[in-house]
Protein backbone atom coordinates (compact mmCIF):
# COMPACT_ATOMS: atom_id res chain seq x y z
CA UNK A 1 0.00 0.00 0.00
CA UNK A 2 1.50 3.04 -1.55
CA UNK A 3 1.33 5.84 1.94
CA UNK A 4 1.97 9.75 0.50
CA UNK A 5 4.55 11.03 2.16
CA UNK A 6 4.95 14.50 0.31
CA UNK A 7 3.81 16.51 3.08
CA UNK A 8 7.41 15.65 4.54
CA UNK A 9 9.76 16.36 1.69
CA UNK A 10 10.85 19.91 2.26
CA UNK A 11 9.16 22.28 -0.57
CA UNK A 12 12.20 24.83 -1.21
CA UNK A 13 15.79 23.87 -1.11
CA UNK A 14 17.91 25.34 1.79
CA UNK A 15 20.71 26.58 0.63
CA UNK A 16 19.69 28.59 -2.47
CA UNK A 17 20.09 26.94 -5.70
CA UNK A 18 23.28 24.87 -4.49
CA UNK A 19 21.65 21.36 -5.52
CA UNK A 20 24.77 19.60 -4.57
CA UNK A 21 24.40 20.05 -0.68
CA UNK A 22 20.89 18.67 -1.14
CA UNK A 23 22.06 14.94 -2.63
CA UNK A 24 24.26 14.43 -0.22
CA UNK A 25 22.01 12.56 2.20
CA UNK A 26 21.94 14.32 5.30
CA UNK A 27 19.95 17.68 4.83
CA UNK A 28 17.13 15.54 2.91
CA UNK A 29 14.13 14.42 5.27
CA UNK A 30 14.67 10.99 6.09
CA UNK A 31 12.83 8.63 4.80
CA UNK A 32 11.01 5.44 6.24
CA UNK A 33 11.09 1.40 5.21
CA UNK A 34 7.84 0.42 5.25
CA UNK A 35 6.78 -3.17 5.15
CA UNK A 36 5.02 -3.89 2.06
CA UNK A 37 1.62 -5.28 3.88
CA UNK A 38 -2.06 -5.07 2.83
CA UNK A 39 -3.39 -3.37 5.91
CA UNK A 40 -1.03 -0.97 7.42
CA UNK A 41 -3.10 -0.30 10.31
CA UNK A 42 -3.59 -3.80 11.53
CA UNK A 43 -0.05 -4.74 11.00
CA UNK A 44 1.03 -1.66 13.18
CA UNK A 45 -1.40 -3.00 15.85
CA UNK A 46 -0.16 -6.30 15.99
CA UNK A 47 3.35 -5.02 16.23
CA UNK A 48 2.35 -2.82 18.99
CA UNK A 49 1.09 -6.10 20.49
CA UNK A 50 4.30 -7.84 19.72
CA UNK A 51 6.42 -5.70 21.99
CA UNK A 52 3.66 -5.52 24.91
CA UNK A 53 5.09 -7.13 27.78
CA UNK A 54 4.05 -10.72 27.64
CA UNK A 55 2.05 -12.97 31.01
CA UNK A 56 2.86 -10.75 33.77
CA UNK A 57 4.03 -13.27 36.31
CA UNK A 58 7.72 -14.82 37.26
CA UNK A 59 7.97 -18.60 37.59
CA UNK A 60 10.64 -21.00 37.50
CA UNK A 61 12.14 -24.21 37.57
CA UNK A 62 15.43 -26.42 37.41
CA UNK A 63 16.49 -29.69 37.74
CA UNK A 64 19.52 -30.36 40.03
CA UNK A 65 21.15 -33.49 41.94
CA UNK A 66 17.88 -33.87 44.41
CA UNK A 67 15.17 -33.67 42.19
CA UNK A 68 13.38 -30.51 41.00
CA UNK A 69 12.86 -26.99 42.31
CA UNK A 70 9.86 -25.09 41.52
CA UNK A 71 9.42 -21.10 42.51
CA UNK A 72 6.77 -18.52 41.43
CA UNK A 73 5.53 -15.28 42.29
CA UNK A 74 1.57 -15.10 43.18
CA UNK A 75 0.84 -11.62 41.44
CA UNK A 76 -2.12 -11.21 38.78
CA UNK A 77 -2.29 -7.74 36.95
CA UNK A 78 -5.66 -6.63 34.28
CA UNK A 79 -3.92 -4.08 32.82
CA UNK A 80 -1.69 -2.21 35.28
CA UNK A 81 -4.72 -2.58 38.55
CA UNK A 82 -3.42 -5.72 40.39
CA UNK A 83 -6.35 -8.16 40.61
CA UNK A 84 -4.83 -10.20 42.81
CA UNK A 85 -2.14 -10.77 45.51
CA UNK A 86 -2.37 -14.53 46.20
CA UNK A 87 -2.75 -16.40 43.11
CA UNK A 88 -1.64 -19.75 43.07
CA UNK A 89 1.31 -19.96 40.22
CA UNK A 90 2.22 -23.75 41.17
CA UNK A 91 -0.80 -25.91 40.54
CA UNK A 92 -0.92 -29.42 42.21
CA UNK A 93 -1.76 -31.72 38.97
CA UNK A 94 -0.82 -34.80 41.53
CA UNK A 95 1.46 -35.20 44.59
CA UNK A 96 4.10 -36.13 42.27
CA UNK A 97 3.87 -33.37 39.52
CA UNK A 98 3.60 -29.80 39.64
CA UNK A 99 2.72 -27.51 37.27
CA UNK A 100 3.40 -23.92 36.38
CA UNK A 101 1.03 -21.07 35.65
CA UNK A 102 2.01 -18.15 33.57
CA UNK A 103 -0.86 -16.35 30.91
CA UNK A 104 -3.89 -16.15 31.64
CA UNK A 105 -4.92 -17.65 34.94
CA UNK A 106 -8.62 -19.35 33.89
CA UNK A 107 -6.76 -20.64 30.72
CA UNK A 108 -4.34 -22.45 33.15
CA UNK A 109 -6.39 -23.09 36.06
CA UNK A 110 -8.32 -25.22 34.08
CA UNK A 111 -5.96 -27.43 31.60
CA UNK A 112 -4.07 -28.05 34.70
CA UNK A 113 -6.84 -29.37 36.23
CA UNK A 114 -8.14 -31.59 33.01
CA UNK A 115 -4.55 -32.76 33.29
CA UNK A 116 -4.78 -33.79 36.46
CA UNK A 117 -7.83 -35.68 35.68
CA UNK A 118 -6.10 -37.80 32.28
CA UNK A 119 -3.16 -38.32 34.67
CA UNK A 120 -5.55 -40.15 36.92
CA UNK A 121 -7.46 -41.82 34.22
CA UNK A 122 -4.00 -43.41 32.69
CA UNK A 123 -2.92 -44.45 36.59
CA UNK A 124 -6.62 -46.64 36.50
CA UNK A 125 -6.39 -47.70 33.13
CA UNK A 126 -2.74 -48.30 33.14
CA UNK A 127 -2.16 -49.33 37.13
CA UNK A 128 1.19 -47.75 36.76
CA UNK A 129 1.86 -43.77 37.11
CA UNK A 130 2.15 -41.29 33.91
CA UNK A 131 5.45 -40.11 33.25
CA UNK A 132 6.50 -36.66 33.12
CA UNK A 133 7.02 -37.16 29.63
CA UNK A 134 3.41 -38.28 28.55
CA UNK A 135 1.88 -36.02 31.37
CA UNK A 136 3.44 -32.85 29.42
CA UNK A 137 2.44 -34.10 25.61
CA UNK A 138 -1.33 -34.72 27.13
CA UNK A 139 -1.05 -30.68 27.70
CA UNK A 140 1.08 -30.00 24.49
CA UNK A 141 -1.66 -31.50 22.72
CA UNK A 142 -4.76 -29.78 23.56
CA UNK A 143 -2.86 -26.59 23.99
CA UNK A 144 -1.79 -27.49 20.14
CA UNK A 145 -5.57 -27.99 18.76
CA UNK A 146 -6.59 -24.86 20.34
CA UNK A 147 -3.56 -23.16 18.55
CA UNK A 148 -4.62 -19.88 17.08
CA UNK A 149 -7.86 -19.51 19.44
CA UNK A 150 -6.38 -17.10 21.74
CA UNK A 151 -5.24 -19.08 24.55
CA UNK A 152 -2.48 -18.04 26.73
CA UNK A 153 -0.65 -20.18 28.48
CA UNK A 154 2.96 -20.49 29.45
CA UNK A 155 3.57 -23.45 31.73
CA UNK A 156 6.22 -26.01 33.26
CA UNK A 157 5.80 -29.87 33.99
CA UNK A 158 8.06 -30.88 36.89
CA UNK A 159 7.84 -34.28 38.38
CA UNK A 160 9.81 -37.42 39.53
CA UNK A 161 8.62 -40.48 37.41
CA UNK A 162 10.73 -43.78 36.73
CA UNK A 163 12.98 -41.69 34.81
CA UNK A 164 13.81 -39.81 38.32
CA UNK A 165 13.78 -35.77 38.32
CA UNK A 166 11.31 -34.64 34.75
CA UNK A 167 11.06 -30.74 33.59
CA UNK A 168 8.86 -29.49 30.27
CA UNK A 169 7.91 -26.20 29.11
CA UNK A 170 5.06 -25.98 27.52
CA UNK A 171 2.76 -23.00 25.67
CA UNK A 172 0.06 -22.16 24.07
CA UNK A 173 2.09 -21.98 20.89
CA UNK A 174 2.39 -25.76 20.83
CA UNK A 175 5.64 -25.51 22.52
CA UNK A 176 6.96 -28.17 24.61
CA UNK A 177 10.56 -28.26 24.96
CA UNK A 178 12.63 -30.77 27.82
CA UNK A 179 15.23 -28.89 29.88
CA UNK A 180 17.26 -28.35 32.77
CA UNK A 181 16.15 -24.87 33.79
CA UNK A 182 13.39 -22.48 32.62
CA UNK A 183 11.87 -19.51 33.37
CA UNK A 184 8.63 -18.08 32.36
CA UNK A 185 6.91 -14.91 32.59
CA UNK A 186 8.06 -10.84 32.31
CA UNK A 187 10.25 -11.28 35.09
CA UNK A 188 11.97 -14.26 33.69
CA UNK A 189 14.69 -12.17 32.34
CA UNK A 190 15.47 -11.28 36.08
CA UNK A 191 15.18 -14.58 37.12
CA UNK A 192 17.56 -15.65 34.45
CA UNK A 193 20.25 -13.67 35.60
CA UNK A 194 20.34 -14.87 39.06
CA UNK A 195 19.12 -18.43 38.45
CA UNK A 196 22.50 -18.58 35.93
CA UNK A 197 24.65 -17.11 38.05
CA UNK A 198 24.18 -19.67 41.01
CA UNK A 199 23.57 -22.13 39.61
CA UNK A 200 25.25 -25.62 40.38
CA UNK A 201 24.10 -29.18 39.81
CA UNK A 202 25.43 -30.55 43.07
CA UNK A 203 23.69 -27.95 45.31
CA UNK A 204 21.79 -29.23 48.51
CA UNK A 205 18.01 -28.98 48.46
CA UNK A 206 18.17 -25.53 50.86
CA UNK A 207 20.69 -24.08 48.71
CA UNK A 208 18.53 -24.79 45.67
CA UNK A 209 15.55 -23.92 47.76
CA UNK A 210 17.68 -20.66 48.52
CA UNK A 211 18.64 -19.80 45.19
CA UNK A 212 14.99 -20.25 43.62
CA UNK A 213 13.71 -17.82 46.19
CA UNK A 214 16.36 -15.23 45.83
CA UNK A 215 15.67 -15.07 41.70
CA UNK A 216 11.93 -14.88 42.38
CA UNK A 217 12.57 -11.75 44.98
CA UNK A 218 14.89 -9.79 42.37
CA UNK A 219 12.20 -10.60 39.43
CA UNK A 220 10.11 -8.91 41.67
CA UNK A 221 11.82 -6.25 43.06
CA UNK A 222 12.45 -5.03 39.26
CA UNK A 223 9.29 -6.39 37.48
CA UNK A 224 6.47 -4.28 38.32
CA UNK A 225 4.16 -7.44 37.24
CA UNK A 226 5.59 -9.53 39.73
CA UNK A 227 5.19 -9.57 43.47
CA UNK A 228 3.35 -11.10 46.58
CA UNK A 229 4.16 -13.96 47.83
CA UNK A 230 7.33 -15.96 46.61
CA UNK A 231 6.49 -20.20 46.78
CA UNK A 232 8.94 -22.06 46.63
CA UNK A 233 8.38 -26.24 46.19
CA UNK A 234 10.72 -29.25 45.59
CA UNK A 235 9.79 -32.29 43.86
CA UNK A 236 11.57 -35.65 45.06
CA UNK A 237 11.49 -39.22 44.59
CA UNK A 238 8.30 -39.47 47.10
CA UNK A 239 6.53 -36.42 45.53
CA UNK A 240 6.32 -32.75 46.14
CA UNK A 241 6.59 -30.50 49.21
CA UNK A 242 6.11 -27.08 49.42
CA UNK A 243 9.18 -25.27 50.95
CA UNK A 244 8.58 -22.11 51.84
CA UNK A 245 6.11 -19.18 50.75
CA UNK A 246 8.02 -15.65 51.72
CA UNK A 247 6.37 -12.21 51.29
CA UNK A 248 8.76 -10.41 49.14
CA UNK A 249 8.21 -7.18 50.62
CA UNK A 250 9.71 -8.91 53.93
CA UNK A 251 12.35 -10.81 52.15
CA UNK A 252 13.44 -7.39 50.83
CA UNK A 253 14.29 -6.54 54.17
CA UNK A 254 15.62 -9.87 54.88
CA UNK A 255 17.75 -9.46 52.40
CA UNK A 256 18.70 -6.20 52.55
CA UNK A 257 17.92 -5.48 55.91
CA UNK A 258 18.19 -1.38 56.70
CA UNK A 259 20.97 -0.07 59.03
CA UNK A 260 19.91 1.67 61.93
CA UNK A 261 21.18 5.68 60.79
CA UNK A 262 23.45 7.28 63.18
CA UNK A 263 21.30 9.94 65.07
CA UNK A 264 23.44 13.10 65.73
CA UNK A 265 23.97 14.39 69.44
CA UNK A 266 20.84 16.49 70.15
CA UNK A 267 20.92 19.48 71.70
CA UNK A 268 19.53 20.11 75.18
CA UNK A 269 18.13 23.05 76.29
CA UNK A 270 20.35 25.06 78.21
CA UNK A 271 19.17 25.00 81.69
CA UNK A 272 18.72 28.58 82.96
CA UNK A 273 20.58 29.32 85.89
CA UNK B 1 -8.25 0.24 2.90
CA UNK B 2 -9.95 0.62 7.05
CA UNK B 3 -12.00 -3.23 8.05
CA UNK B 4 -15.46 -2.31 8.85
CA UNK B 5 -16.05 -3.14 12.27
CA UNK B 6 -19.28 -4.88 13.93
CA UNK B 7 -21.92 -2.00 15.07
CA UNK B 8 -24.05 -4.56 17.12
CA UNK B 9 -22.16 -5.89 20.21
CA UNK B 10 -23.63 -8.91 21.84
CA UNK B 11 -22.75 -7.20 25.33
CA UNK B 12 -23.58 -4.48 27.36
CA UNK B 13 -22.31 -3.25 30.68
CA UNK B 14 -25.26 -3.06 33.25
CA UNK B 15 -22.88 -1.72 35.88
CA UNK B 16 -22.95 -2.09 39.62
CA UNK B 17 -20.45 -3.42 42.37
CA UNK B 18 -20.55 -6.56 44.55
CA UNK B 19 -18.76 -7.20 47.57
CA UNK B 20 -18.62 -10.32 49.73
CA UNK B 21 -16.26 -10.52 53.05
CA UNK B 22 -15.66 -13.49 55.08
CA UNK B 23 -15.60 -14.28 58.72
CA UNK B 24 -14.69 -16.79 61.29
CA UNK B 25 -18.19 -17.98 61.56
CA UNK B 26 -20.52 -15.47 58.83
CA UNK B 27 -20.23 -14.50 55.57
CA UNK B 28 -21.83 -11.05 54.15
CA UNK B 29 -22.81 -10.66 50.53
CA UNK B 30 -23.84 -7.38 49.19
CA UNK B 31 -24.72 -5.49 46.09
CA UNK B 32 -26.04 -2.54 44.96
CA UNK B 33 -29.68 -2.30 43.31
CA UNK B 34 -29.10 -0.04 40.44
CA UNK B 35 -29.04 -1.51 36.96
CA UNK B 36 -27.53 0.98 34.02
CA UNK B 37 -26.99 0.85 30.14
CA UNK B 38 -24.79 3.82 28.97
CA UNK B 39 -25.79 6.44 31.14
CA UNK B 40 -29.37 5.74 31.85
CA UNK B 41 -30.74 4.03 34.41
CA UNK B 42 -33.29 1.13 33.99
CA UNK B 43 -34.20 0.82 37.23
CA UNK B 44 -33.44 1.25 40.83
CA UNK B 45 -34.27 -2.03 42.87
CA UNK B 46 -32.55 -4.77 40.66
CA UNK B 47 -30.70 -7.56 42.67
CA UNK B 48 -27.66 -8.63 41.55
CA UNK B 49 -27.41 -11.62 44.43
CA UNK B 50 -28.86 -15.11 43.79
CA UNK B 51 -29.09 -17.87 46.23
CA UNK B 52 -27.72 -20.75 44.74
CA UNK B 53 -27.30 -23.39 47.54
CA UNK B 54 -28.74 -23.00 51.27
CA UNK B 55 -24.85 -21.85 52.11
CA UNK B 56 -23.83 -20.54 49.02
CA UNK B 57 -24.73 -16.79 47.70
CA UNK B 58 -23.88 -15.42 44.27
CA UNK B 59 -23.37 -11.71 43.79
CA UNK B 60 -22.34 -10.85 39.99
CA UNK B 61 -21.90 -7.13 37.93
CA UNK B 62 -21.46 -7.17 34.46
CA UNK B 63 -24.31 -8.06 31.40
CA UNK B 64 -27.03 -8.75 33.63
CA UNK B 65 -28.42 -11.05 30.21
CA UNK B 66 -25.51 -13.07 31.09
CA UNK B 67 -25.63 -12.90 34.62
CA UNK B 68 -29.58 -14.19 34.92
CA UNK B 69 -28.48 -17.08 32.44
CA UNK B 70 -25.46 -18.32 34.29
CA UNK B 71 -27.63 -18.28 37.33
CA UNK B 72 -30.27 -20.47 35.82
CA UNK B 73 -26.97 -22.77 34.93
CA UNK B 74 -25.86 -23.38 38.07
CA UNK B 75 -29.57 -23.54 39.81
CA UNK B 76 -30.43 -26.39 37.88
CA UNK B 77 -26.87 -27.99 37.87
CA UNK B 78 -27.42 -27.81 41.87
CA UNK B 79 -31.12 -29.06 41.61
CA UNK B 80 -29.70 -32.33 39.53
CA UNK B 81 -27.23 -32.87 42.25
CA UNK B 82 -29.56 -32.75 44.83
CA UNK B 83 -31.76 -35.17 43.28
CA UNK B 84 -28.20 -37.31 42.38
CA UNK B 85 -26.63 -36.85 46.02
CA UNK B 86 -30.06 -36.38 48.36
CA UNK B 87 -27.73 -33.25 49.61
CA UNK B 88 -27.18 -29.49 49.63
CA UNK B 89 -23.91 -28.96 47.34
CA UNK B 90 -21.11 -27.49 49.77
CA UNK B 91 -20.00 -23.49 48.64
CA UNK B 92 -16.50 -24.92 47.68
CA UNK B 93 -18.11 -27.27 45.55
CA UNK B 94 -20.49 -24.72 44.14
CA UNK B 95 -17.06 -22.78 43.51
CA UNK B 96 -15.39 -25.13 41.40
CA UNK B 97 -18.75 -25.58 39.58
CA UNK B 98 -18.66 -22.16 39.04
CA UNK B 99 -15.33 -21.96 37.31
CA UNK B 100 -15.60 -24.42 35.28
CA UNK B 101 -19.85 -23.58 33.97
CA UNK B 102 -17.75 -19.98 33.11
CA UNK B 103 -14.52 -22.14 31.09
CA UNK B 104 -16.93 -23.97 29.52
CA UNK B 105 -17.65 -20.29 26.92
CA UNK B 106 -14.03 -19.54 26.94
CA UNK B 107 -14.31 -18.82 23.67
CA UNK B 108 -18.05 -16.13 24.01
CA UNK B 109 -17.55 -15.74 27.87
CA UNK B 110 -20.23 -14.79 30.30
CA UNK B 111 -19.68 -10.85 31.14
CA UNK B 112 -20.13 -11.48 34.43
CA UNK B 113 -17.98 -10.66 37.15
CA UNK B 114 -19.12 -13.05 40.44
CA UNK B 115 -18.31 -13.20 43.70
CA UNK B 116 -19.53 -16.41 45.45
CA UNK B 117 -20.31 -16.33 49.25
CA UNK B 118 -21.08 -18.85 51.86
CA UNK B 119 -20.54 -21.06 54.75
CA UNK B 120 -17.73 -23.94 54.59
CA UNK B 121 -18.68 -27.33 55.99
CA UNK B 122 -16.78 -26.08 59.19
CA UNK B 123 -19.33 -23.57 59.30
CA UNK B 124 -16.51 -20.76 58.35
CA UNK B 125 -17.63 -17.72 55.78
CA UNK B 126 -15.46 -18.63 52.47
CA UNK B 127 -15.66 -16.15 49.51
CA UNK B 128 -14.29 -16.80 46.29
CA UNK B 129 -13.46 -14.65 43.58
CA UNK B 130 -13.58 -14.64 39.51
CA UNK B 131 -12.97 -13.48 36.43
CA UNK B 132 -15.05 -13.86 33.13
CA UNK B 133 -13.66 -16.80 31.88
CA UNK B 134 -13.81 -18.69 35.06
CA UNK B 135 -10.28 -18.68 36.99
CA UNK B 136 -11.17 -18.79 40.80
CA UNK B 137 -9.20 -18.08 44.30
CA UNK B 138 -10.79 -18.43 47.73
CA UNK B 139 -10.26 -15.32 49.73
CA UNK B 140 -10.87 -13.36 52.73
CA UNK B 141 -13.02 -10.72 50.90
CA UNK B 142 -13.45 -9.38 47.54
CA UNK B 143 -15.23 -6.51 45.50
CA UNK B 144 -16.40 -6.98 41.93
CA UNK B 145 -17.59 -4.53 39.50
CA UNK B 146 -17.49 -0.74 38.32
CA UNK B 147 -16.88 -0.16 42.15
CA UNK B 148 -14.25 -2.40 42.75
CA UNK B 149 -10.93 -0.38 41.89
CA UNK B 150 -12.56 2.18 44.75
CA UNK B 151 -13.73 -0.87 47.57
CA UNK B 152 -10.48 -3.50 47.38
CA UNK B 153 -8.14 -0.45 48.25
CA UNK B 154 -10.13 0.33 51.18
CA UNK B 155 -10.81 -3.42 52.44
CA UNK B 156 -6.80 -4.05 52.30
CA UNK B 157 -6.48 -1.18 54.48
CA UNK B 158 -9.09 -2.48 56.99
CA UNK B 159 -8.79 -6.31 56.51
CA UNK B 160 -5.86 -6.85 55.00
CA UNK B 161 -5.04 -10.85 55.70
CA UNK B 162 -1.87 -12.83 55.51
CA UNK B 163 -1.94 -14.72 52.04
CA UNK B 164 -2.82 -18.53 51.92
CA UNK B 165 0.31 -18.80 50.58
CA UNK B 166 2.62 -17.63 53.32
CA UNK B 167 4.40 -21.13 55.09
CA UNK B 168 3.93 -21.20 57.93
CA UNK B 169 0.49 -20.77 57.06
CA UNK B 170 -1.51 -17.94 58.96
CA UNK B 171 -5.29 -17.72 58.88
CA UNK B 172 -7.15 -15.59 56.26
CA UNK B 173 -10.19 -15.28 57.84
CA UNK B 174 -11.19 -11.61 58.94
CA UNK B 175 -11.39 -10.70 63.10
CA UNK B 176 -14.17 -9.13 62.24
CA UNK B 177 -17.40 -9.65 63.93
CA UNK B 178 -20.83 -9.53 61.89
CA UNK B 179 -21.67 -6.40 63.06
CA UNK B 180 -18.52 -4.75 61.98
CA UNK B 181 -18.40 -6.46 58.82
CA UNK B 182 -21.70 -5.66 57.71
CA UNK B 183 -20.90 -1.57 58.94
CA UNK B 184 -17.75 -1.83 57.08
CA UNK B 185 -19.69 -3.16 53.66
CA UNK B 186 -22.00 -0.39 53.90
CA UNK B 187 -19.22 2.61 54.36
CA UNK B 188 -17.91 0.40 50.96
CA UNK B 189 -20.85 0.98 49.34
CA UNK B 190 -21.71 4.70 50.47
CA UNK B 191 -18.05 5.68 49.69
CA UNK B 192 -18.08 3.82 46.18
CA UNK B 193 -21.51 5.78 45.23
CA UNK B 194 -19.33 9.53 45.94
CA UNK B 195 -17.24 8.67 42.98
CA UNK B 196 -18.93 6.10 41.12
CA UNK B 197 -21.93 6.56 38.48
CA UNK B 198 -22.78 3.15 38.26
CA UNK B 199 -23.30 2.56 41.65
CA UNK B 200 -25.99 3.49 44.10
CA UNK B 201 -29.97 3.98 44.54
CA UNK B 202 -29.45 1.24 47.37
CA UNK B 203 -27.27 -1.92 48.43
CA UNK B 204 -29.05 -5.23 49.75
CA UNK B 205 -26.51 -7.18 51.86
CA UNK B 206 -27.21 -10.96 52.59
CA UNK B 207 -25.79 -11.80 55.91
CA UNK B 208 -25.51 -16.01 56.56
CA UNK B 209 -24.51 -17.30 59.74
CA UNK B 210 -25.39 -20.74 61.76
CA UNK B 211 -28.66 -19.41 62.73
CA UNK B 212 -29.72 -19.13 59.13
CA UNK B 213 -30.08 -16.03 56.38
CA UNK B 214 -30.65 -12.62 57.11
CA UNK B 215 -31.18 -10.02 54.50
CA UNK B 216 -30.67 -6.05 54.98
CA UNK B 217 -31.36 -3.07 52.67
CA UNK B 218 -30.01 0.37 52.93
CA UNK B 219 -30.70 3.74 50.96
CA UNK B 220 -27.83 5.26 49.03
CA UNK B 221 -27.42 7.92 47.30
CA UNK B 222 -29.98 8.45 44.00
CA UNK B 223 -28.19 10.27 41.84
Amino acid sequence: MKLDFSGLESSAPLYGGNNELLSDGFSAAPSFDLPVTSDFDDFQKNSIQMVKPAKGTTTLAFIFKDGVMVAADSRASMGGYISSQSVKKIIEINPYMLGTMAGGAADCQFWHRNLGIKCRLHELANKRRISVTGASKLLANILYSYRGMGLSVGTMIAGWDEKGPGLYYVDSEGGRLKGTKFSVGSGSPYAYGVLDSGYKYDMTIDEAAELARRAIYHATFRDGASGGVASVYHVGPTGWTKLSGDDVGELHYSYYPVEPAVVEQEMTEAVAV
Amino acid sequence: MTKEHANWSPYDNNGGTCVAIAGADYCVIAADTRMSTGYSILTRDYSKICKLADKSFMASSGFQADVKALQKVLSSRHLIYQHQHNKQMSCPAMAQLLSNTLYYKRFFPYYAFNVLGGLDSEGKGCVFTYDAVGSYERVGYSAQGSGATLITPFLDNQLKSPSPLLLPAKDAVTPLSEAEAVDLVKTCFSSATERDIYTGDSVEIIILNANGVRRETEQLRRD
